[in-house]
């Protein structure tokens, strides 16, 4: 006898790859666990205005750049202008432009977002030290006597910041801070405070997200880098770290609008909360990200909606080979009630039951007729196909007739395997009587329905279709159990005799 | 109804489906031997170049126009047996006890019209009782004069003996007698009595209907256990034979006794079933082990019988 390892080492393959597969679609891709689960959106349209000059205008408007935020579709809508997008290394940017503007401007912009989760900004590399900020000489002495208090009572970038951001942004300032707050914000404070020292920050702009929000302004922030990450600080509200639905639209340190050939130039946003379905909206991602290389999704939707059906194929196998081999209850056709189960799916359980019974019932009696005319097997199975599709035929119009929509879906049960049911069923009856026919008929039954609780389960059917590492892992259970010898549940019954010592 | 644990039957050797399909016919029935096991023609012609005495051969039909040459063929006879060729489970076969001025008898008494047994004949042709529905032939035998010996533990069909050959060891045996429950029909799922017989001497051990143990034969009253298959050795012979005449390692015989020819075997199983084991009150699985822990044997049949029958008793 040979080695089972290379089946064993098969199996576990086929199980790792499968399950690997599996959770690297719902990590990597989003691809949710569960079906019917909805995901937040953000549409958020930023409105650009200025007033013309009559001369030539261009405007140059950031973009998101959030890892917080991925964008699912943007547009921008701008009748008569040129519209360039240009990536830089981290900075996005849409410009207009038109050669004659003249009286006021809208341009839009419009975006849809999903939160990503990441809500922490790492710096792949240490940033350069910024030049130092050149004090006026008025107000340098009170400037460096904070700097330097701050600097006392701190030990790290981070507390340094954190210090100076209390020194700003508390109720009771001191005089120093007073006069400098004179002259600036405290937002441009703190960065050139932070600049002073040679500490790497930059200015930030965000919005904050809302549902149903319109002319919202930005909000200024500064990002400090610290120990590999930037960490936001709020000197308006005088708090360190991130909100909750913040979107930081500008993080390049550049200005979030430029205007050439225009005035009173100003910008706000207009904000709408959206829950959409969390599949369509990884499917959409992946779109954008070509990631959809080698996957169902491109197929066009019939094809796919056909792969949905042809997909669940295996789970109705799975259940055949358990009930089979594990339980060991007896079917008539070894995959009919697989393909019974696929036409109950269309019909639904209780209409395919009554539909299965009163079609096998009608062609048994009339089998039984055909019997007595000593035909050859093919001419018979022959003519019982034709009767079944006239079976088929008059019960769609009856139902039709008495207005029973639910009666109309028969026509899903194949049509071959039906004939088959019959011819065997009727040999059956004749051989071993009715019992025998009640026992086969009803495991056949009871597998086909229990084939298609399990294929009719939508988190199963979410499986199969968005997880295709799943069938790896029926074909190693299925493996798994060609390969068993013990028991079958029902043989612990039947051998019951033969269990004392 | 209770089950049993699982290793309560692992414990005193219950051979179960699955293990029976992978460990014994998986690996000892060589796939291109079937053919000799599963047509029952070819059975026939083997064993008869082998010596091994079957029921005489009336005719074989193989074409539908051939058909109407039955009457004529089974004129001179009394009784027949039409059976498929390739048929399995003993679907497919009619005896005919009683040849009347062109009526046919069952053993029942029920009458089967000429055009009837056509179509019976017609459907083997066709395939309906084959394994897969291919296309077949009809063989017609001739009856099988059963031993009065069994008279009485039988309702109006022939006993067979069923017995496992594993690598040529008989290892298990049965007697299969008819009931009016199984229409005269051997087969335990019908509601045929299985009686367990010891393997040295052919006496009855244990008996079962319908899986549960019964005493006493339910149409006649005979006490079962109280049968001694006669000619018992020779069927112990004729069985062993039959592992060098299809090369099956894991087998099942059929065999009847004829008053006037002894033994003769009637089919070979390659799927034998295992309500064998229930009909014994035992399982079949020591033995299968003891005889795959010998070291390759080369034994003569008569060696074979004489170590089965120390070593497989009671």
């Amino acid at each position: 006898m040979h080695s089972r390892n290379p089946f064993y080492i098969l199996v576990a393959v086929l199980f790792i790859v499968g399950i690997g597969a599996s959770i690297y679609r719902g990590v990597e891709h989003n691809v949710p666990f569960l079906p019917g689960k909805q995901v937040q959106s953000w549409a958020v349209e930023a409105k650009v205005s200025f007033q013309g000059t009559g001369e030539p205008a261009e405007v140059s408007f950031s973009l998101p750049q959030d890892p917080a935020y991925q964008v699912l579709v943007e547009n921008a809508s701008s009748p008569g202008y040129g519209l360039t997008i240009n990536h830089n290394d981290n900075d996005r940017r849409a410009v207009w432009s038109i050669r004659q503007a003249l009286g006021t401007q809208d341009l839009y912009y419009k975006v849809t977002l999903v939160p990503t989760g990441h809500t922490e900004i790492s710096a792949t590399q240490t940033p350069a030290a910024p030049e130092a900020y050149l004090w006026p000489a008025t107000e340098q002495a009170a400037a460096e006597q904070v700097i330097a208090d701050a600097w006392a009572r701190s030990a790290s970038n981070l507390s340094f910041a954190q210090q100076l951001m209390a020194s700003i942004t508390e109720p009771k300032r001191s005089q120093n801070v007073e006069r400098l707050l004179a002259s600036q914000t405290p937002t441009q404070l703190f960065l050139h405070m932070l600049h002073t020292k040679g500490i790497p920050a930059h200015k930030v702009s965000g919005l904050y997200l809302e549902d149903q929000r319109r002319r919202q302004p930005l909000s200024p922030f500064v990002e400090v880098f610290h120990d590999g990450q930037w960490i936001l600080f709020d000197l308006i509200k005088g708090k360190q770290g991130r909100p909750q639905n913040l979107l930081l639209w500008e993080r390049a340190g550049h200005s979030v609008l430029d205007v050439m050939g225009g005035v009173n130039s100003q910008v706000n946003f207009a904000m709408l909360q959206d829950t959409r379905s969390a599949l369509a909206t990884s499917i959409d991602m992946m779109m954008n990200n070509n990631a959809l290389d080698f996957s169902l999704y491109q197929l066009p939707l019939e094809e796919q909606s056909l792969f949905k059906g042809i997909l669940l194929i295996p789970i109705g196998v799975l259940m055949v080979v358990f009930l089979r081999v594990m339980i060991g209850i007896k079917t008539s056709g070894t995959f009919m009630p697989v393909l019974i189960a696929l036409a109950f799916i269309q019909t639904s359980l209780l209409t395919g039951l009554i539909g299965f019974l009163l079609i096998v019932s009608c062609g048994l009696v009339i089998r039984s007729y055909l019997s007595h005319l000593n035909l050859l097997l093919i001419s018979r199975i022959s003519a019982v196909i034709i009767v079944v599709i006239g079976i088929i035929g008059v019960f769609t119009l009856l139902s039709y007739k008495f207005g029973l929509s639910e009666g109309l879906t028969i026509t899903f049960f194949p049509m071959i395997i039906l004939a088959w049911t019959i011819e065997r069923m009727s040999i059956l009856w004749e051989e071993e009587g009715p019992r025998e026919v009640m026992l086969q008929g009803g495991g056949s039954l009871m597998v086909a329905t229990l084939a298609y609780l399990a294929m009719s389960a939508s988190w199963v059917q979410h499986w199969v279709f968005n997880f295709l590492g799943i069938h790896l892992v029926i074909l190693a259970l299925v493996l798994l159990m060609g390969q068993y010898t013990g028991y079958r549940l029902l043989e612990l019954k039947r051998f019951k005799s033969l269990a004392g010592t | 109804m209770e089950f049993a644990w699982p290793w309560e039957l692992r414990q005193n050797g219950v051979l179960n489906m699955n293990q029976r399909n992978i460990d014994y016919i998986g690996r000892y029935n060589p796939r291109k031997f079937y053919k000799r096991v599963d047509d029952k023609l070819i059975t026939k012609q083997l064993a008869l170049a082998n010596d091994i005495a079957v029921p005489d051969l009336i005719a074989v039909v193989r074409e539908q126009h051939e058909i109407a040459h039955i009457p004529e063929r089974i004129s001179s006879r009394s009784g027949f047996v039409v059976k498929p060729a390739k048929g399995s489970g003993g679907k497919g076969i009619i005896v005919i006890t009683k040849v009347d001025n062109g009526r046919y008898f069952k053993p029942s008494g029920h009458e089967i019209s000429l055009s009837e047994l056509n179509r019976h004949v017609s459907n083997i042709l066709s395939g309906l009782f084959s394994l897969g529905g291919k296309p077949d032939v009809a063989i017609i035998e001739g009856l099988i004069e059963f031993d009065p010996v069994f008279e009485g533990y039988s309702h109006e069909g022939v006993p067979d003996i069923r017995l496992i050959v594993f690598k040529g060891f008989p290892v298990m045996g049965m007697l299969r007698l008819s009931t009016a429950a199984s229409d005269g029909k051997a087969n335990l799922h019908q509601g045929a009595v299985g009686v367990g017989v010891d393997i040295a001497s052919g006496k009855g051990l244990h008996a079962v209907q319908f899986d549960r143990q019964i005493e006493f034969h339910p149409d006649t009253g005979k006490k079962l256990t109280d049968i001694i298959v006669p000619h018992w050795e020779s069927l112990l012979h004729t069985a062993s034979s039959a592992y060098e005449m299809c090369e099956m390692g894991y087998l099942g015989t059929d065999m009847v006794l004829d008053q006037s020819k002894g033994p003769l075997l009637l089919e070979l199983n390659a799927r034998p079933g295992l309500a064998i084991q229930i009909a014994n009150g035992k399982g079949i699985l020591p033995r299968l082990k003891h005889v795959e822990a010998m070291s390759s044997h080369s034994m003569t049949v008569a060696e074979r019988v004489a170590y089965v029958k120390t070593h497989f008793t009671g």
